[in-house]
């Protein structure tokens, strides 16, 4: 069996320019959106506060659920239905972070059972304090951060075999994040910095696998990101391990089209860089999809029948692959084209 | 060759070997439990220190007979004194050189009533403080859970002032927060008999008392009232002192008390205060709550006593755990709770399992379709995979989350990539008229490397994760990494040999891709 026919050819760098405005538009769009949300969703996890997951064994509705809510003095909490509505599962939030500490589970089975006439079962509490939260959030991007910094550094490396010129690079970018988050300046910015750094560096310097692939990176993450806040999903610890790994994961494909690219560069001299760009995408486009394809499948099943704890996970990893395999083809390579040098100059002349 | 093709049949054997001598441990989100992580309020230990300075201070200035017109602990954790005259200031500054060397004189300022001598601890010293108190809070604690018999309980500091605590299993979670955070300052104070609890109550106890409540709950309907009592500032004996706290039942009420029990000094103190004070009413106060107020009888030698309050057995029992493992140097409190009940947990691991099994089917399914006998290979290389994965878990002693469980399920997708990557390139090599040995040879060592090279990038981000995660996420790190770790091998080892043999047997080999 075969999807794709050897032999296709598909001018995937001609299009380029359709690419990247479609790139830009969801770029935009996720832009718009975080700045209408003012930012992500954060889950209890990264602004504190607490959570409550009840199933009661009748059905009870979320007004009666809020109003008990009021008596105890829980006020603005959000109630809601968890999972399947035959479930009778409800999920409870709210910003109060120091609530659980006197007698909170007895307080509130009874108050639920007051309005509700069914004995609740508590089966899920999470309680973070805002202070633990501002860590776990500083914890998140540092992560983040250091992910990007190390997988360009092998990239550099690997593709460049200028391993002295990115780790010397690096280096200089995590000390001068280490002083400036010594002086506590706000770790977004102090990132999105680092980056923009990271990129003229690469640019300056012609590094230009190591472009491609952190532009196509730094492309899914803020995509993912922004599908999240466009659809008002929370932020949770988990999701963050989910764009890690889609930062490891969708790099994959990358480097599959980058590994066949240099080896065309190799064995024909006589195209231009263009012309093999186009070669190797074509060539590698049946693995790239296939490898795409049973990973979707597993994140697909895990979606459908791993509980509604893990949905979010699943459907942040299902919407960084097919991002990733997206960008994999038409923002990666692209952007390798457009930072050599030879082609800058004869764009230019 | 062989000795590689008897090394992979041998390691899942290896592996299954190993599973009942190290079962992999379940993360609290599977089998339920409690995770707390309390904050050790250490800076309230600095405060308590000075302020026991400050009545160590007067006591000695009384002995020497060094007159003062007040000394004080300001907000700041330094100590003001005022004195006045030559002789009371040179013996003032003489005494704080000699006894108290572990205060340091910051400033002097003269004024008219006197001069005015602030002191201050070190840095240094107020930070050995706050390491001391945190060190000790996580001792106590330790000895708390382990008198209450939580089953593989996991504590540890976390940071410089931060307890981590994880407790599987646990179901009575209210009970085991209200042991883990108790203060428990016991202390053995004289009631004020003679101050006016009406305006005590106003604000305004009389100077040396202060206003403390016993909290008295009705048995019948539950409903709690707070009974006011004036107690005497000083603390004639504390909670230091005790060698033995226990359970004891009343044999004419049938009612649980704890009986406890001094050492030599606190036993000689007792009996002194119970025999200087008959007829007056001494306050067990525990945590600034009085639990009981009883009218000394008799002068009571020995070193035994005992604290009775309407306890059921159970809060009987915990407070005896509690003052037996000591008073936390600090207060604590609860910075982060996530508690799971153990019904959640098992409908997670039976929806994990469910979306493997569904996932992996249809891989397995897809790979046999797509690349018929050699995706045949590539399943097998996958079920050895998931052992690999197993048996990495177990080996390791380390611990299977529901984020882990995803991470496998990942693993299932991406394992198979290797495979997919190997096998588009034999496909080439065919294409381009090789025999099926010769692109077989091909196809693994031009892809290798690619394959390397895709999943260093996930095993880097594998390890940040673990470096920078927190329970859950940190179980996702791990399978994620030995998943990758264990496709690598799977791909590269297993599935390359198991191609070999099908060759090696015939004349004139074809592939089946």
């Amino acid at each position: 069996m075969q999807f794709i026919k050897p032999g296709t050819t598909i001018d995937f760098v001609g299009k380029r320019k359709l690419g990247f405005s479609f790139s830009l538009a969801l770029i935009i769009f996720s832009m718009v959106s975080l700045i209408i949300h003012q930012g992500p969703n954060y889950g209890i996890d990264f602004a504190g506060g607490t959570l409550v997951q009840v199933k009661f064994d009748k059905t009870a509705i979320t007004q009666d659920i809020r109003s008990g809510l009021d008596q105890m003095g829980i006020a603005n909490s959000s109630v809601q239905n968890f999972g399947k509505p035959e479930n009778n599962e409800f999920l409870i939030r709210t910003s109060i972070p120091d609530m659980t500490n006197q007698g909170f589970t007895q307080a509130i089975t009874q108050a639920l059972e007051n309005v509700t006439g069914s004995t609740p079962e508590i089966r899920r509490v999470e309680m973070v304090g805002p202070q633990v939260g501002k860590d776990l959030r500083k914890q998140a991007l540092l992560a983040m951060f250091y992910s990007l910094l190390f997988i360009t550094i092998y990239i550099s490396g690997r593709f460049e075999m200028k391993w002295v010129l990115s780790g010397v690079t690096a280096g200089a970018l995590m000390t001068a994040v280490y002083f400036l988050s010594i002086f506590n300046m706000s770790m977004p910015i102090l990132i999105t910095a680092a980056l923009v750094v990271t990129l003229a560096l690469f640019w300056y310097l012609e590094l230009k696998y190591a472009m491609g692939a952190i532009v196509a990176l730094i492309h899914d993450v803020f995509i993912t990101v922004g599908l999240f806040s466009i659809l008002d999903y929370e932020f949770s610890l988990s999701i963050i391990a989910a764009l890690l790994t889609i930062i490891g994961y969708s790099l994959n494909d990358t480097i599959i089209v980058f590994d066949r690219i240099r080896e065309n560069n190799i064995q024909s001299r006589k195209l231009t860089l263009a012309e093999i760009i186009n070669k190797s995408i074509n060539e590698t486009l049946s693995r790239t999809i296939l490898t795409s394809l049973t990973t979707l499948i597993v994140l697909f099943s895990l979606l459908f029948l791993g509980g509604e704890i893990i949905h979010n996970f699943a459907f942040a990893m299902i919407a960084g692959v097919l991002v990733g395999t997206y960008s994999s083809i038409f923002v990666a390579s692209p952007i390798v084209l457009l930072t050599d040098k030879k082609n800058r100059s004869t764009n230019k002349a | 060759m062989i000795i590689l093709t008897a090394l992979v049949y041998v390691l899942p054997t290896f592996y299954a070997d190993c599973w009942p001598h190290k079962k992999i441990n379940l993360g609290l989100d599977l089998q339920g439990g409690m995770h707390l992580v309390l904050e050790v309020q250490n800076q309230k230990a600095v405060e308590s220190t000075i302020e026991r300075t400050v009545h160590e201070l007067k006591q000695e200035l009384r002995k020497k007979e060094i007159k003062h017109l007040g000394i004080t602990r300001n907000s700041n954790n330094t100590i003001t004194a005022t004195l006045s005259g030559d002789k009371n200031i040179d013996g003032f500054t003489a005494l704080v050189t000699e006894d108290f060397n572990t205060l340091e004189i910051a400033s002097t300022v003269t004024d008219p009533k006197g001069k005015n001598i602030v002191l201050q601890l070190p840095a240094e010293e107020a930070e050995n403080i706050k390491r001391m108190a945190t060190e000790q809070a996580l001792e106590t604690i330790r000895n708390r859970i382990d008198a209450f018999g939580v089953s593989e309980p996991d504590i540890r500091l976390q940071g410089d002032k931060r307890i981590q605590i994880q407790l599987p299993g646990i179901t009575d979670t209210q009970r085991a927060k209200d042991l883990i955070g108790k203060t428990a300052q016991l202390s053995f104070q004289l009631v004020d008999e003679t101050g006016d609890i009406a305006s005590a109550a106003k604000g305004t106890p009389p100077p040396g008392s202060v206003l403390l409540y016993q909290m008295k709950e009705d048995n019948r309907t539950g409903q709690v009232t707070k009974v006011p009592f004036l107690i005497k500032k000083q603390v004639l004996l504390d909670g230091g002192s005790l060698t033995d706290a226990r359970v004891m039942i009343d044999s004419q009420f049938n009612e649980p008390y704890v009986g406890i029990e001094f050492d030599r000094k606190g036993a000689r103190i007792f009996e002194r205060i119970t025999g200087e004070n008959i007829k007056k009413r001494l306050a067990i106060v525990l945590d600034k709550t009085v639990y009981s107020a009883p009218v000394i009888q008799d002068r009571i030698a020995g070193g035994k006593a005992r604290i009775t309050g309407n306890f059921t057995t159970e809060e009987a029992r915990d407070l005896a755990i509690v003052l037996r493992a000591g008073a936390l140097p600090a207060p604590v409190k609860i910075i982060e709770e996530r508690t799971v009940g153990p019904t959640l947990g098992h409908d997670s691991i039976r929806m994990g399992i469910m979306s493997m099994l569904v996932g992996g089917l249809l891989v397995i399914l897809f790979m046999l379709m797509y690349y018929k006998k050699a995706g045949l290979i590539a399943d097998i290389a996958l079920v050895v995979n998931i052992l690999l994965i197993g048996g990495g878990l177990a080996a390791f002693q380390a611990t299977l989350t529901l984020p882990g469980i995803a991470g496998i399920i990942l693993t299932i997708g991406m394992a198979v990539d290797a495979n997919v990557i190997i096998f588009e390139r034999i496909r080439e090599e065919l294409a381009s008229g090789k025999t099926a040995a010769a692109s077989v040879n091909a196809g693994f060592s031009r892809a290798a490397l690619t394959i390397l090279d895709a999943n260093v990038t996930t095993l880097i981000v594998a390890v940040v994760l673990f470096q920078f995660g927190t329970g859950p996420v940190k179980g996702f790190a791990v399978t994620l990494g030995l998943g990758i770790l264990a496709s690598l091998f799977t791909a590269l080892i297993l599935s390359k040999s198991i191609f070999d043999m099908t060759l090696s047997g015939k004349k004139t080999p074809t592939l089946s891709i």
